[in-house]
């Protein structure tokens, strides 16, 4: 099947290439065939690419080990659950899925669109199958995931002990799926500029819940994997500004700049020059994202590693920026605004303060990001910015990010009166002031930072509920409806209004909790031995008693070798949970050189943190076993195995290797062992997680099509017709 | 490479060139509109995104977040950008 799914990516290349020639043919000559061709080319990659992947997934969940790529990223012992994921772990197959969520935007977009955009589609759609003819060349050139192995071996390297965990199967895709859905208004802003239709609604209208569904893929994406980070990786943070972390934050600022100026163009035609901009610089950052990890440049625990694919990324983005210049220098007559900004007291005015900023941002991570290789550049010293860098500047943006939200909801579009702008800014301003000072009592006041990103939060809160409130109100005083049905009402009447003021809120709790977890909690790392005591944020960690235990799959073959801790938290002497950290050793996947005992100390090793959450605190802890008395027992298990090599049947040699390894438990139980701990106590880390559900719902509710969708609209002119008939225009 | 393997991969081939080779033979039943039905489409596009902008203002007179006067007067504005768009379907023919 191998050779099947090789063909079934050459094939989509030639396709991507003839469906370039053939759209750019159709939309200079306006040849409506050729134009419906190269759209019915996108619909056929998007078949070869599925056929391509699932050939792809049935190797990797049936453990065919002549196909290079599984055996190097999956195994007999991996679960199926992560059998399913290990397809995209490795660079081959994660450039495949990068394709094939490609074909399948394209499709849904250019099929929704296929009675529109005459004259925008085609370019469109040339530049979307632009981007598909890059990945089909890479996958058959470069990195295909089809290369077999001349001789299959019986097992497999397995995956990556550290991807196996839940978020890491989602967390792929749904950035992927921010990264291929920004290519969709990159493509149609590409088209729509070529052909001077940058003012033109339809576009924007057609193009917009891709942002928006793009915006929300990459943010979950990105959520996930801080979660990840907070549960996986053994250091108690969630976010470290690491290179490949803000590769796909970047796009998710400027993304979010542009959904909401957007919406400008849309009511004023203005900030044309603005949105087109963002919107090409979104798609460019996308791809720079998917280079990061895959070209080697930056260190980080993403990256795929050095490989080929620099060259070529590189030059698709120089392509990128070039063309994206080149086009808006070309059409900038044609970008000039219709209005001007009629007020700085406008929702207008605080959009355009809120880009500002949300760019600003990108520049900071931008910079930061990017800083090692300019300095490199410059004076062949390797340097990095590491978080405080970072907090230094992103933090007093945020808390003004934060403050913005929560005036955009109760100002007007246009005009707004300062009369009318005290009468709604007073209560939300009230509360926050009112909890900050509360908070400030209660020793907040010593994280300035932290007490100015609660007020603002609570503004938000304060001022989106406000809203609901008043827009409840209304609709009960127009229809009599109940308080619940009246909201539910007033939200599907309303969704793009009322699902972006609940992200708003949501994000102003992920902010909070940010805030809180870095400026308030407390951590320790310490060295204990059974039976010792240490204290961080008002509780007490007692290192009770050392665990270990051997794992095996399903089918009892030896997984990995664990220590671990049973500990106890108290606090003022009441027990308020047991914690059981642990640190998983699994055999290393090159034997090389090492015994049988000895690879399982050799290979990665995770840690299982214990946590206990709460929607105030969060108690942490991992630990780091100290095995060095354990050394000479491997040792000498590896000069004993070395003995008997060849002389034991398999059967009998895997019995004694478990028989070995429960021997290494046992010592390690009985020679109560110190253990380094890292203890964290870290205040509403819950509140991101919940923030984010918030901002997901939110985002599914402005998502939705509501009741003006096209098959319930009225004609124009029938409804104009009666209101001027009503006298009241 | 064995026969089944080149047998799909032969009929994969045909029946990706019977899907982008249709339109040439001119048996397509996507038509896209011609430039007319575009400016329509574009008309139709611009009248809703203004019915939304009457309907926020709406809404944010009821809400409080817009004076009776300041509404009236912007209304007033929107409507007859409405009315405007409105004459522009009406002679474009949507």
């Amino acid at each position: 099947m191998a050779i099947v799914g090789r063909a079934l990516l050459i094939l989509a290349l030639v396709v991507a290439l003839y469906g370039i020639a053939v759209s750019l043919y159709g939309a200079v000559r306006r040849r409506e065939e050729w134009i419906v061709s190269g759209r019915r080319s996108v619909y056929a990659i998007a078949g070869l690419v599925t056929g391509a992947f699932a050939i792809l997934e049935y190797a990797f969940l049936t453990s065919d080990f002549a196909f290079a790529t599984v055996a190097s990223h999956s195994s007999t012992t991996t679960p199926t659950f992560y059998q399913a994921a290990a397809a995209w772990s490795s660079q081959e197959g994660s450039l495949l899925l990068w394709l094939w969520l490609l074909s399948l935007w394209s499709t849904l977009v250019l099929f929704g669109t296929r009675r529109q955009l005459r004259i925008v589609a085609p370019w469109a759609t040339a530049v979307l199958l632009g981007f598909a003819a890059f990945f089909a060349a890479l996958l058959v050139f470069k990195e295909t995931p089809f290369a077999l192995l001349a001789v299959a071996p019986a097992e497999g390297a397995g995956l990556n002990p550290l991807l196996r965990h839940p978020s890491m199967m989602i967390h792929p895709p749904m950035l992927y799926s921010g990264y291929t859905l920004f290519t969709i208004p990159f493509a149609f802003a590409v088209g729509a500029l070529i052909t001077r239709q940058v003012g033109a609604a339809d576009w924007i209208r057609a193009t917009r819940r891709f942002a928006l569904a793009a915006w929300l893929f990459l943010g979950i994406g990105i959520l996930l994997g801080a979660r990840w980070s907070y549960s996986e990786l053994g250091w108690g943070g969630y976010w470290a500004w690491d290179p490949v972390e803000n590769a796909s934050l970047l796009p998710w600022l400027t993304g979010t700049a542009f959904i909401h100026s957007i919406m400008i163009q849309e009511k004023r035609g203005m900030l044309k020059i603005w949105n087109v901009s963002l919107v090409l610089a979104t798609g460019t950052l996308a791809i720079l994202g998917t280079f990061l990890v895959r070209s080697g440049i930056l260190d980080s625990i993403h990256a795929f590693g050095a490989s080929t694919l620099g060259v070529p990324f590189v030059i698709l983005i120089g392509i990128m920026i070039g063309g994206s210049i080149g086009l808006v220098v070309w059409r900038r007559e044609a970008l000039r605004s219709e209005n001007r900004l009629d007020s700085l007291l406008s929702r207008e005015a605080i959009f355009l303060l809120n880009n500002l900023v949300l760019v600003a941002m990108a520049f900071v991570v931008f910079w930061g990001t990017f800083w090692p290789l300019i300095a490199e550049a410059l004076t062949g010293t390797r340097r990095s910015l590491g978080p405080p860098w970072f907090d230094t500047y992103t933090v007093p943006l945020a808390i003004v990010l934060v403050l913005l939200s929560g005036i955009g909801p109760v100002i007007a579009w246009r005009k707004a009166t300062p009369a009318n702008a005290r009468r709604n800014f007073l209560l939300p301003a009230v509360a926050a002031l009112g909890l900050g000072g509360v908070l400030a009592a209660f020793g907040a006041a010593s994280r300035p930072a932290a007490l100015a990103m609660f007020v603002c939060g609570a503004f938000v809160v304060a001022s989106v509920g406000q809203e609901f409130w008043r827009g409840v109100g209304v609709r009960r005083a127009m229809t009599g409806e109940g308080p619940l049905r009246a909201l539910r009402s007033l939200v599907a009447r309303n969704r793009r209004r009322y699902g972006g003021y609940l992200v708003h809120v949501g994000m102003a709790l992920l902010f909070v909790g940010v805030a809180a977890s870095s400026a308030f909690n407390n951590a320790r790392d310490v060295r204990l031995t059974p039976g010792q005591t240490t204290r961080a944020g008002g509780y007490e960690f007692t290192y009770a008693k050392a665990t270990s235990r051997v794992s095996t799959t399903k089918a009892g073959e030896l997984e990995k070798i664990s220590f671990g801790a049973v500990v106890d938290v108290r606090r003022d002497g009441e027990k308020i949970v047991t914690l059981r950290p642990e640190r998983g050793f699994f055999p290393s996947r090159d034997i090389r050189g090492l015994g049988p005992v000895g690879r399982f100390f050799e290979g990665e090793a995770t840690s299982e943190v214990g946590l206990q959450a709460g929607i105030r605190r969060d108690v942490w802890t991992a630990m780091t076993p100290d095995i060095r008395n354990l050394m000479p027992t491997i040792e000498e298990g590896d000069r004993v195995f070395a003995a008997a090599a060849g002389k034991l049947p398999p059967e009998l040699e895997g019995q004694a290797l478990g028989q070995a390894l429960s021997g290494i438990v046992r010592q390690y139980i009985a020679s109560k062992p110190a253990a380094t701990f890292r203890v964290i106590t870290s205040p509403l880390v819950t509140w991101i997680w919940l923030g984010a559900i918030v901002v997901f719902l939110g985002g599914l509710i402005a998502l939705w099509p509501g009741p003006d969708a096209p098959g319930r609209r009225v004609s124009a002119r029938y409804a104009a017709r009666v209101a001027e008939e009503l006298g009241r225009a | 490479m064995d026969i089944l393997a080149l047998l799909v991969i032969v009929m994969v081939l045909v029946a990706v060139l019977a899907i982008v080779a249709s339109p040439l033979r001119g048996d397509t039943r996507e038509r896209v509109r011609g430039e007319a039905a575009d400016e329509i489409a574009e008309l139709e596009a611009r009248k809703e995104a203004k019915y939304r902008e009457i309907r926020d203002a709406e809404m944010d007179l009821r809400t409080g977040k817009l004076s009776p006067e300041d509404h009236r007067e912007l209304d007033r504005a929107l409507r007859a950008e409405a009315v405007v768009i409105l004459k522009a379907l009406d002679e474009a023919g949507g």
